[in-house]
């Protein structure tokens, strides 16, 4: 009934799509952005090359596509959700061959055109599959210890393979992500703890399954003091920029440990403690308070979507973008140990970068489509 | 699990709403938390620890770079640089514009010679260095090099010519005694200050390079730069210059200083040339000497075998380190000591039968065939009577002797501006108590009065004293350095000097004698006198005993002649002067090693540099103007 109705009025509702569009979270992500050129431009030396302008072309990109994937009918995407879950594995299986096959820690696939981190996709699928599976689970499904057996394995499958290129802090993300939603689904407390309890007695077994070099790298990303001249360094130098940027900084372009190339990777990793270095705690705050900004219209759109689906999906993309920031800035800020993570929207890399916008798409799509009601099962509407 | 009613639809989804709405904010409220931490943290950092990690960000991009301060110069009186700083060219490969440094270098070989031993240090260095860090591949290089290494340029990418500063001594071995040379630090040297852990500063070792090294080092300037992590310098950001060391002008007159070089030529010998009035040391050389330019280059092992291995000792400055029996010229001290004791009058007569008798022992004069008869003290000291001055010397007694030579300078330390002076000896009662372990004897003091026995004095001292007796009397006391930054430095003793309260009764016999010596026949040293009207000296002829003549040598009358005895085993020859006699300006002293006799080989250099003083002295100003005090007529 409900998709003849729809198509019935394909048309109109195109731009009346459009119209709901919530442009104003466009924005915000837009500066989130804007804040990334501005600091790639200055980690540049003052320059759009190396790295602003290409990110400024991916960002491009990534807003026709938030914009196209805004306005695709949130059925289509649950449609698929398995199917996505699905490639994204198998990518990530692929990463797995050719990492075997080459040197050391493996992240990127080469598909020919372009490279693209099956990680990063994953981020996005797994939050899409959950949010399936949970949409068609009533409230006495979820209490049921076996329903819970298929999203533990949709999530435990692409944690072990992250985990053994190895990415820790993603599987970590993935993980907690995929945590997030089971908790918001209403999984109880005592499993959360049943759980736990599991990975910790599971994590002495894996341990002795990894490589010396992949335990070695474990034990840097536990402790980055181990590596007192790479990771361990890098957080000294990075905490000695943020605190020297005092309350308003040294100036655009004028932080002396970045451009001095005391800090590595600036236009990844540590580019916040680069927007510390040079505009001081007013602009860290403001840069935190436009995530904050995102996270509540994440929630509000939460709220008002009427579909489970679309609530689980605006949560989880949420939780997905507002765990990679707090893992990033805590990291450059050395309270929590960890590696090789991105600040999302601002740090340079194009995967990242397109499949956050990805989510931003998504999250603006629920908006769109709040009142779209949708069946338990694909086609049941 | 219980079991619960079956619910309807709608309560279902109720219920579900429910609970998202309710687990939803409990995830939001976390997250609200965790923002939280990180503002928490971002305070933490960014407010209360801003001010310490400012001083970390400051430490990490600037480097304090010293810049070395140029040395000072040394300068003759008159301004001739004696010692100076040369441009030293090299050339510097820098690795990271070099590319392929084998190449690199096997191109530069067809230019300059490049040793397989630098090679192999360049390629060692370049590995350990980093890339932007030029390595020296030559040093020294001549002009011819550095222009063939300049036009070729472009064909050898990462080399370049670099210039630095080294120490030269244009006058080489003439002064190296004097001036000393410079060195690297060692650890011992190290006082703090960071100038000295420059690895390419260098500092005095030796002579007035150490005693004014503080003076010449100059103070350092500093260059605040900014560097990257890898220490590669973005910028300078202020920069204080070096204050350059000050020039230190010395007394001598290095036209003095070469000449009487060159007339010592291959002998082993000291000579001092002295204003008796001022203390200013004109010339002063010990030959053979040592180029200081090697030493400031760096000794190797080879050569500084042969420095070690030479018996005449190039490296001892013979003039002020070698101690020496004065001989006949320590009769001035017996003579003077008598003169003041009231022992002997200048008209007291003594015989000398040619050997004079104390206990059972017998002393012989040097004319021991025949001796020299009835002789007054005038014609002991012009003809060196030994049995004159026994007697002379047990009257006055070894504690009257030993006071009055210590007064003259002798037995001690004169204080001269260079390292390494030693202080001769004057023996005494207790000197002898206490390090031979027996009373004094006084055949002892027969031997002290004729500057034998346990006498030891210096050539600097046989200078000063000599000076002493000229001047009338008073308390000169040589030094070497005329200003430092063009003013007189403290630690030098200047005119007027203390009269040493010896009358002038007992020493005008006495400088008469020296007169005699010189001027009259029998004289000494009549052979070597000046003719030149105006310019004549007066002096004493000495020779020491280097072995002892045996009784039974003497007595069977087969005393080797003089070519016969090793060289070892020959006489010291010594000779004091001072000249003009009219008007006293000029103290000389000589000890040539193994000379024999005084007359022949020590007497003839003294005239030759005497007369050359004199002569070099007419109408000439030292460079900056006489020094308040420093005019004769100022002692008296």
């Amino acid at each position: 009934m409900m998709t003849s109705l729809s198509s019935g009025r394909q048309g109109t509702s195109l731009l009346r799509k459009i119209w709901q569009i919530n442009w104003s979270l466009i924005l915000l992500v837009l500066v989130l952005a804007g804040v990334g050129f501005a600091m790639l431009y200055s980690a540049g030396g003052g320059s759009l090359e190396p790295w602003a302008i290409r990110q400024i072309a991916r960002a491009a990109v990534g807003l026709v596509l938030m914009i196209v994937v805004a306005l695709v009918d949130l059925r289509f995407w649950m449609r698929w959700a398995y199917l996505g879950y699905l490639v994204a594995l198998l990518m990530l299986v692929a990463v797995e061959v050719q990492g075997s096959i080459g040197m050391g820690a493996q992240r990127w696939l080469d598909l020919g055109v372009i490279q693209v981190q099956p990680s990063e996709i994953m981020k996005i699928t797994l939050v899409l599959a959950l949010a399936r599976w949970f949409h068609a689970a009533s409230i006495e499904d979820v209490g049921r210890i076996h329903y819970l057996a298929v999203p533990a394995l949709l999530v435990a499958a692409p944690v072990a393979l992250v985990m053994k290129q190895p990415d820790l802090g993603t599987a970590l993300m993935l993980l907690m992500g995929s945590t997030a939603m089971l908790f918001i689904v209403g999984v109880r407390w005592w499993k959360f703890a049943l759980g736990f309890a599991a990975v910790a007695a599971a994590v002495p077994l894996g341990w002795n399954f990894l490589r010396d070099y992949q335990k070695a790298r474990v034990r840097v990303f536990l402790d980055p003091t181990l590596d007192p001249l790479g990771a361990g360094y890098h957080i000294i130098q990075s905490k000695i920029a943020l605190g020297s940027g005092g309350m308003f900084g040294k100036g655009f372009g004028l932080g002396t440990q970045s451009h001095l190339n005391f800090l590595p990777e600036k236009q990844t990793d540590f580019i916040f403690t680069m927007l510390a270095e040079e505009f001081g705690m007013v602009g860290s705050l403001t840069l935190l308070g436009l995530y904050l900004l995102i996270m509540i219209y994440g929630y509000a759109i939460a709220f008002r979507c009427t579909s489970q689906f679309g609530r689980l999906v605006a949560i989880g993309i949420v939780t997905a973008v507002f765990l990679a920031m707090f893992i990033n800035i805590a990291m450059v800020m050395g309270m929590i140990p960890a590696k090789g993570s991105t600040l999302p929207m601002v740090s340079y890399g194009g995967s990242s970068l397109i499949v956050t916008m990805v989510g931003f798409g998504l999250l603006i799509g629920v908006w769109v489509h709040r009142d779209v009601r949708i069946g338990r099962r694909v086609g049941e509407d | 699990m219980r079991s619960r009613a079956p619910l309807s639809t709608k309560q279902r989804d109720q219920l579900r709403d429910q609970t998202f709405t309710r687990r939803a904010l409990i995830l939001g409220g976390a997250k609200l938390g965790l923002f939280g931490a990180l503002v928490a943290r971002l305070y933490y950092l960014q407010v209360v620890e801003a001010d310490r990690y400012k001083v970390l960000a400051e430490d990490n991009r600037i480097n304090l770079k010293l810049l070395a301060p140029p040395r000072g110069r040394i300068l003759d009186r008159y301004g001739e640089p004696l010692a100076l700083n040369r441009l030293n060219y090299r050339v510097v490969i820098v690795a990271e514009q070099a590319g392929d440094i084998e190449q690199t270098l096997d191109r530069l070989g067809l230019l300059v010679e490049v040793s397989d031993a630098d090679r192999h240090r360049v390629i060692r260095d370049v590995r350990r260095k980093r890339p932007f860090v030029p390595v020296t591949v030559r040093e020294n290089l001549d002009w011819d090099d550095v222009s063939k290494i300049e036009i070729n340029t472009p064909d050898l990418p990462g080399v370049s010519i670099d210039v630095g500063q080294s120490r030269f001594y244009p006058h080489t071995e003439a002064v190296g005694h004097i001036l000393g040379y410079v060195g690297a630090v060692s650890e011992a040297e190290l006082t703090g200050d960071p100038l000295l852990e420059l690895p390419e500063f260098r500092i005095g070792k030796s002579g007035i390079e150490k005693t004014r090294d503080l003076d010449l080092r100059g103070t350092a300037g500093a260059s605040q730069v900014e560097v990257n992590a890898v220490g590669r310098v973005i910028r300078e950001l202020s920069r204080q210059d070096a204050v350059p060391g000050k020039d230190v002008e010395l007394t001598l007159d290095i036209g003095l200083q070469e000449f009487a070089r060159e007339r010592i030529a291959d002998e082993s010998a000291a000579a001092v040339v002295m204003d008796i009035h001022t203390g200013e040391v004109l010339a002063m050389v010990s030959a053979p000497a040592f180029d200081p330019n090697v030493f400031s280059r760096g000794l190797n092992a080879r050569e500084w075998e042969e420095f070690l291995a030479n018996p005449k000792q190039p490296l001892n400055n013979k003039a002020i380190q070698g101690q020496y029996p004065p001989g006949s010229t320590f009769k001035m001290m017996t003579a003077v000591a008598a003169l003041d004791a009231g022992v002997i009058t200048p008209d007291t007569v003594f015989n000398c039968p040619g050997h004079y008798a104390l206990g059972n022992r017998l002393w012989y004069c040097w004319k021991h065939v025949g001796g020299h008869g009835s002789i007054d003290l005038h014609n002991a000291i012009k003809q060196s009577c030994d049995v004159y001055f026994y007697e002379t010397a047990k009257r006055v007694g070894i504690d009257k002797l030993a006071a009055m030579a210590q007064r003259f300078g002798l037995g001690a330390k004169m204080g001269i501006d260079i390292p390494g002076e030693r202080p001769g000896l004057i023996p005494t009662r207790e000197w002898v108590r206490a390090t031979q372990g027996h009373p004094w004897n006084q055949g002892e003091t027969l031997n002290a009065g004729i500057g034998q026995g346990m006498v030891l004095v210096t050539p600097l001292q046989l200078a000063a004293m000599t000076a002493r007796i000229a001047n009338g009397g008073y308390a000169v006391v040589p030094h070497l350095t005329r200003t430092v930054g063009g003013k007189p430095p403290d630690d030098i003793k200047r005119p007027p000097f203390p009269s040493l309260g010896v009358a002038a009764s007992s020493l005008a016999p006495v400088v008469n004698g020296m007169i005699g010596v010189c001027n009259e026949p029998h004289g000494t040293a009549i052979r070597a006198r000046i003719t030149e009207p105006g310019f004549e000296m007066a002096g004493k002829t000495g020779s020491a005993q280097v072995r002892r003549i045996s009784t039974a040598e003497r007595d069977s009358n087969t005393r080797r002649k003089d070519d016969e005895i090793p060289w070892r085993e020959r006489d010291h020859a010594l000779f004091i002067s001072f000249a003009p006699i009219q008007a006293p300006r000029y103290a000389c002293s000589i000890v040539v090693e193994h000379g024999l006799h005084g007359a022949d080989s020590a007497a003839p250099l003294a005239r030759d540099i005497l007369l050359e003083v004199q002569k070099r002295d007419v109408g000439r100003e030292p460079a900056g103007g006489r020094i308040a005090g420093a005019d004769p007529k100022a002692s008296g």
